[in-house]
């Protein structure tokens, strides 16, 4: 599928549409071009730098303080006092900033694994076996993309506290584990594959469960990740579903802690808080530099910023 | 393997997708509508039919939502369609880094809202954010931003000592500054959408066009304008829907503040629900807010659907 959504290399029309532009005009359009991405970038820059800043320096809007134009040493505790004032976790005995970070990678690692398993299950059963009624269940897993969240948002909410889920990592997890999008990615993805390959591994003597994780999965590794990544992305930005069902501080994720600490704590600590915000973002940006062309290619393809 | 146990095989994988999917899209959808009809304590204390929705539509802050999202949207579309576009034009010509750019300018669009949110909110700030320090160095005035709930025209035209009426106010500075995040967020994806667009069209049309004298602006306007339409309308539908569900970032900045500023209606249902507890009503005005996406979605169809061009 990633071919025809890779980005387009330049053609010789483009390449001669530009050679016909006077320096002038390619000057103005480089300096269009870094103005956007300085200003794509600032908010960041502010945030690591702010984070690494005295207080004072922060409010007096101080860009600068350190070598060579301020003699202020780099504020590395900081990140220190940033996890001290997020309070104490009784339950776990530890900050709470370090209960946020292991609840962000708790929930989004269950989520991540359970949308892989079953997409992949179901994936299969609706590309490789002849199932009596396999479009109409096609059709119908599909048809789910069109009920908005923000529809089912409070019947949700609801019956977390029917089942009993309220304020619980089954909550947080659960109803996320399954994906529309990754089943119809990687159906596609398997319907790609020749038939020729499922004989062969047949004739060799594997049944369907080693052929779809010895031949299949391992073939659909790019799509795997695609699918990996954006459940991860989506997950760990994930804020409003987790305010509406946990109660305490221990079973807040970052999204929640940042915000809570935002209005409280954090409030007046702008440092703090930049160093807090700093620790969220950046398992996310070495994900997208690291995994960039699944990023691309998952956005791309599931159109939507959940 | 039988066929009848290739089949119970075939379920059993298909199993834990559609029981999650019927549990958790499925089912709600119904149970949504039953609360909506109910007076709804811990479970339906009384049945009260379409009460929540005529008290829905009696509800002048629920108006109020849906004219401020309305806005938000109406600022959003072309703003970040436009930049968006400029961009990607930009950059579709043979421009050195230009992978490079398209990384940096997707950035924001891949971190997390609630983090960059909470730093907006800090470069906003009206008495020593980096803004009006910046402001206050040129010699500008230093607005409120998101603590200004009077409309942008209307600080205009005090800049010049008028007043106007209130039908003239315009959006209220809080929700443009709302909306100036949110283009910062997005223009990366359009940009990157549309840069996929430009790709799809065929360089022979740009060749044969210039053969005939055409110069860079009928290049733009009569080829790559129409047949990026396509593009442009998946976008602008993704844009209006973005727009109304707009939630996570709102929240962190304003809470919907100052005053109703910027209480759009998935704010405005999520305060019901949160901090009134009031279930039959937020499930009430959940289904009148799809409603209103539904209709504008196929008025957008209907409307734009037809200039668009598939080449």
């Amino acid at each position: 599928m990633g071919r025809s959504l890779e980005l387009p290399a330049a053609r010789p029309a483009e390449v001669r549409a530009f050679r016909l532009r006077p320096p002038g005009v390619r000057f103005v359009i480089y300096l269009v071009l870094v103005i956007g991405a300085f200003v794509s970038v600032l908010p960041f820059a502010y945030m690591v730098t702010s984070s690494l800043k005295s207080y004072g320096s922060v409010i007096t809007n101080n860009l600068w303080p350190w070598w060579p134009f301020g003699n202020e040493p780099i504020q590395w505790q900081n990140y220190i006092e940033a996890v001290q004032h997020t309070g104490w976790d009784r339950q776990w005995g530890t900050w709470l900033m370090v209960r946020y970070f292991a609840n962000s990678l708790i929930v989004s690692g269950v989520i991540v694994a359970g949308v892989l398993i079953t997409s992949v299950l179901a994936a299969y059963a609706l590309a490789q076996i002849d199932l009596p009624g396999r479009d109409f269940i096609f059709l119908l897993v599909l048809a789910t993309l069109m009920v908005p969240g923000e529809l089912v948002l409070v019947p949700k909410v609801v019956m977390m506290f029917n089942f009993g889920w309220y304020n619980t990592y089954l909550a947080l997890t659960v109803p996320f584990t399954v994906s529309v999008f990754g089943i119809f990615l990687l159906r596609q993805h398997f319907l790609q594959v020749p038939r020729e390959l499922f004989d062969a591994a047949r004739i060799d003597g594997a049944g369907h469960l080693q052929y779809l994780l010895w031949i299949l999965v391992p073939l659909s590794r790019p799509a795997l990740v695609v699918i990996a990544v954006l459940n991860f992305i989506w997950a760990w930005d994930a804020f409003q579903w987790p305010l509406l069902v946990t109660r305490d501080p221990s079973m807040r994720v970052l999204a929640v802690g940042l915000q809570q600490f935002m209005v409280g704590e954090g409030g007046v600590n702008t440092h703090l808080l930049m160093a807090f915000a700093t620790m969220m973002v950046a398992p996310i940006i070495v994900l997208y530099f690291v995994a960039q062309r699944a990023f691309t290619e998952g956005f791309l393809s599931s159109g939507i910023k959940k | 393997m039988g066929r009848c146990r290739e089949y119970l095989f075939g379920y059993a994988l298909l199993a834990p997708a559609l029981i999650l999917l019927a549990v958790f899209e499925f089912f709600p959808l119904f149970y949504g509508l039953y609360i909506s009809l109910c007076s709804w304590r811990l479970g339906c204390a009384e049945f009260i039919g379409a009460e929540n929705y005529v008290r829905a539509f009696r509800d002048p802050q629920m108006w109020q939502a849906l004219l401020t999202t309305a806005t938000y949207s109406l600022m959003s579309v072309p703003v970040q369609l436009g930049l968006g576009l400029f961009f990607a034009y930009l950059l579709f010509q043979k421009v050195r880094g230009r992978e490079l750019f398209r990384l940096v300018f997707f950035l924001p669009y891949v971190t997390s809202t609630v983090a960059s949110a909470a730093v907006w909110s800090y470069l906003y700030n009206p008495d020593r954010g980096l803004i009006n320090t910046v402001l206050g160095i040129l010699g500008l005035p230093q607005p409120r931003w998101l603590a200004e709930p009077t409309g942008v025209f209307a600080l205009i035209a005090r800049g010049f000592g008028a007043e106007l009426p209130a039908w003239a106010q315009g959006p209220s500075l809080a929700l443009v500054a709302v909306f100036v995040y949110t283009t910062w967020v997005f223009v990366g994806y359009d940009i990157t959408v549309f840069l996929a667009g430009l790709g799809n069209i065929p360089s022979e049309l740009y060749d044969a066009a210039r053969v005939d004298g055409a110069s860079g602006w009928a290049l733009f306007r009569h080829i790559t304008v129409p047949l990026l339409s396509p593009t442009t309308f998946f976008l602008s539908i993704i844009t209006v829907i973005g727009t109304f569900k707009a939630f996570n970032h709102i929240y962190v900045m304003t809470m919907g503040g100052p005053g109703t500023a910027t209480t759009t209606a998935s704010i405005y249902i999520f305060r019901q629900l949160y901090e009134f507890n009031r279930y039959g009503y937020s499930a009430a005005l959940s289904f009148i807010l799809f409603s209103a996406i539904l209709v504008l979605t196929i008025l957008q169809n209907r409307f734009a659907g037809r200039r668009v061009i598939y080449g």
